[in-house]
């Protein structure tokens, strides 16, 4: 349903030497131990999480101050007012109220398909690239083909097979799922293809170690910000995923997401009609909740590779020097071609 | 050589597995959709022989006379044929018949668009990334929420700004019922009106994600050593743009065709609901709707056999385009 895809080609293996440069460059310390999994706070990332709180509160919060967003009034597809702040649908639903349990539904496929997702791919990618050789094989054929078939027509059909009484939240949960680890898989698979060679992860075997321990305390640690944004890049897809799949019908029955909602604008002749403020806000709530978390994506894709991290410092420090230069010139001009001590200084 | 044969090799594996997929998902699931599918057919006024139910029982399960290895060697025969039944929603027209019309419309309004997306994508991600730091590259991120939009609610947002607010483009349809499909011009000019809004929703949809991939990987070649190389001899700077960075940094751009292919399909699957468009998509989900699972069937092995191909010809042509993979294998 998106094209979001992991924007880099990152490698685990180099970050460390990689920030340890940075941070000789620019002169501060390292950031020590966990410190280095969290992402440094920049502008964007701060709108994406704003984004995403806001919007999870919400789903969380809001169901309990709007009223019943199945009852029905008559005064069909008034526009918004005082009243209703979001305006009513044709039978006089309240949107607003509407909004809120829908928001509240997507998240909650969106994550639980994110984790399943998650899990899937954390399995096929993480286990086939430490056992190597066949078993490796098998599961990176076996994850390029799901690769390559595409999605959401094999979502349809799933779904058009079982009957619409058993289509409950968990079998389009699953069928999600099923249908969209594949690509992590293989960027997981990539990351610990280069984490497994390590001589650390050999001393563990050597020690004798377990396989389970070797993957869960050694490899998976150095693993936890791809693991993080492959499923923010999961959630975003479930969400979307759902919301095309309920949009045509095909959605789980008796559930109420931000899908369903713009399903019954079409067919209520939302567009048509000119009721925006029926099909906006569910399709914008999608859009914000998406941007926040590719926004946050930005961020941890930085401490994957941090070559993108240095870019940005980079950037910054450009950005210093032209501002010194300009007021090393500012000074000149006004000492008559001769540079004051304090504009050499602070040029410095 | 052996690249190429294992890449030809791969996609053989995953047709295989899409049609076994194919076989598989019917008789997994629950419900019994030969007796629908027959009850159908039945109201339609088509005669119910033992061999309609038999042909059908093939596509879909639920004859146990057969055992299920001789169900799967049946069906493949048949796909082999060409044989994927007959039509419930448009009877008696067979499945193929029914792809055979909407596959056109599909084909060039996804491709054009998606070729579209892809070379505007990219030659912007050049431009951006070749300067990084500039306010241009700033907004970069800005460009996710395009990619984080649903299809489908673009297209209701794109429809409803210039379709019915302004009335500069029909609302839906893929061409004007008046005319009769053909290859005249009046009749392409109309289908070209008709098909500018679902080009422009996939085209804004699928744009970002081809734009932020090739902006990172040109703020990565950026920092190569050739590039340092290419400058320090004086090349231009457009030269060293054109043939130093933007062609080494579109190759992954490239690899990854494949699964931007796959949602664009799926996008466009949706997209075209909503514009009631007269392409595959639309047929898809008529098929879901009215129970025919011929069809639906029918048309899931086409598309998927069409991302194959068109993934087939890319991998190809990436073999050629960077020498290394050929070397690697």
């Amino acid at each position: 349903m998106t094209n979001l895809k992991p924007t880099s080609e990152p490698s685990v293996a180099d970050s460390a030497e990689l920030l340890a440069e940075t941070s000789t460059e620019t002169g501060r310390r390292p950031r020590a131990g966990w410190r280095m999994l969290l992402p440094t706070m920049t502008p964007w990332l701060a709108i994406g999480l704003g984004l995403i709180i806001a919007i999870t509160l919400f789903g969380l919060i809001g169901p309990y101050f709007v009223g019943d967003p199945r009852a029905i009034r008559d005064m069909g597809l008034t526009g918004p007012s005082a009243e209703f702040w979001l305006g009513t649908t044709q039978t006089g639903q309240d949107v607003l109220a509407q909004l809120a349990y829908a928001t509240r539904g997507s998240l909650q496929i969106g994550v639980i398909v994110g984790l399943l997702a998650t899990a899937l791919s954390a399995f096929f990618g993480i286990y086939g690239a430490y056992r190597g050789r066949i078993v490796d094989e098998a599961f990176s054929l076996f994850t390029n083909v799901f690769l390559v078939i595409p999605g959401l027509p094999l979502v349809i059909v799933i779904s058009g097979f079982v009957p619409a009484e058993s289509r409950g939240l968990w079998t389009i949960a699953i069928v999600l799922a099923i249908t969209s680890w594949a690509g992590s898989a293989r960027v997981l698979r990539a990351q610990t293809l280069s984490v497994r060679n390590r001589d650390y992860v050999a001393a563990s075997q050597v020690s004798g170690e377990r396989p389970w321990r070797v993957i869960v305390v050694e490899i998976l640690p150095n693993l936890l910000p791809v693991i993080a944004s492959q499923f923010v890049f999961a959630v975003i897809a479930a969400i979307l995923g759902e919301a095309g799949l309920s949009f045509i019908g095909l959605g789980a029955s008796n559930s109420s997401t931000l899908g369903t909602m713009l399903f019954y604008a079409q067919n209520g002749f939302a567009l048509s009609l000119g009721a925006w403020w029926w099909f906006i806000p569910p399709g914008l709530i999608i859009a914000l909740f998406g941007t926040g978390l590719s926004l946050v994506n930005f961020s941890i894709d930085e401490i994957i590779n941090p070559k993108l991290k240095n870019l940005r410092l980079h950037r910054k420090r450009a950005r210093r020097a032209a501002r010194l230069e300009r007021e090393l010139a500012q000074a000149t001009r006004r000492n008559g071609g001769v540079p004051t001590q304090t504009a050499k200084e602070s040029a410095r | 050589m052996s690249y190429f044969l294992r890449k030809i090799g791969f996609y053989a594996v995953a047709l295989w597995a899409a049609l076994t997929l194919n076989f598989a998902i019917p008789r997994m699931l629950p419900g019994n959709p030969v007796d629908i599918l027959l009850a159908k057919l039945q109201q339609r006024g088509g005669t119910v022989t033992p061999e309609t139910r038999e042909a059908y029982a093939l596509l879909l399960g639920g004859d146990d006379s057969l055992p299920l290895w001789r169900q799967y060697f049946d069906y493949l025969g048949n796909l082999v044929q060409g044989d994927l039944g007959v039509s419930v929603s448009y009877y008696p027209a067979p499945v193929s018949e029914v792809i055979g019309q909407s596959l056109p419309w599909t084909v060039i309004l996804v491709g054009l668009a998606t070729i579209l997306a892809a070379v505007l994508g990219v030659a912007l991600g050049a431009f951006v990334g070749w300067k990084p730091g500039t306010w241009l590259d700033s907004l970069i991120p800005a460009t996710t929420l395009l990619a984080a939009v649903p299809y489908f609610w673009l297209a209701l947002l794109l429809t409803y700004l210039l379709a019915r607010v302004l009335g500069w483009f029909p609302l839906q349809g893929g061409y004007d019922v008046v005319l009769t499909p053909g290859w005249n011009w009046e009749f392409i000019a109309s289908a070209i009106t008709y098909g500018f809004l679902p080009a422009l929703t996939i085209v804004l949809a699928s744009i970002g994600g081809w734009l932020l991939g090739m902006r990172n990987m040109m703020v990565s070649t950026l920092s190569e050593d050739y590039i340092l190389t290419a400058e320090a001899k004086g090349l231009s700077p457009r030269k060293i743009l054109r043939s130093y960075a933007s062609r080494n940094a579109v190759l992954p751009s490239v690899a990854g065709f494949a699964i931007s292919l796959g949602f664009v399909v799926s996008g466009s699957v949706i997209t075209e609901q909503v514009f009631s468009y007269p392409g595959i998509g639309g047929r898809l989900l008529g098929a879901v709707s009215n129970n025919d699972y011929a069809l639906m069937q029918g048309l899931f092995l086409f598309i998927t056999l069409a991302v194959l191909g068109a993934n087939l010809v890319v991998d190809l042509l990436y073999g050629l385009i960077d020498p290394r993979t050929r070397a690697r294998s």
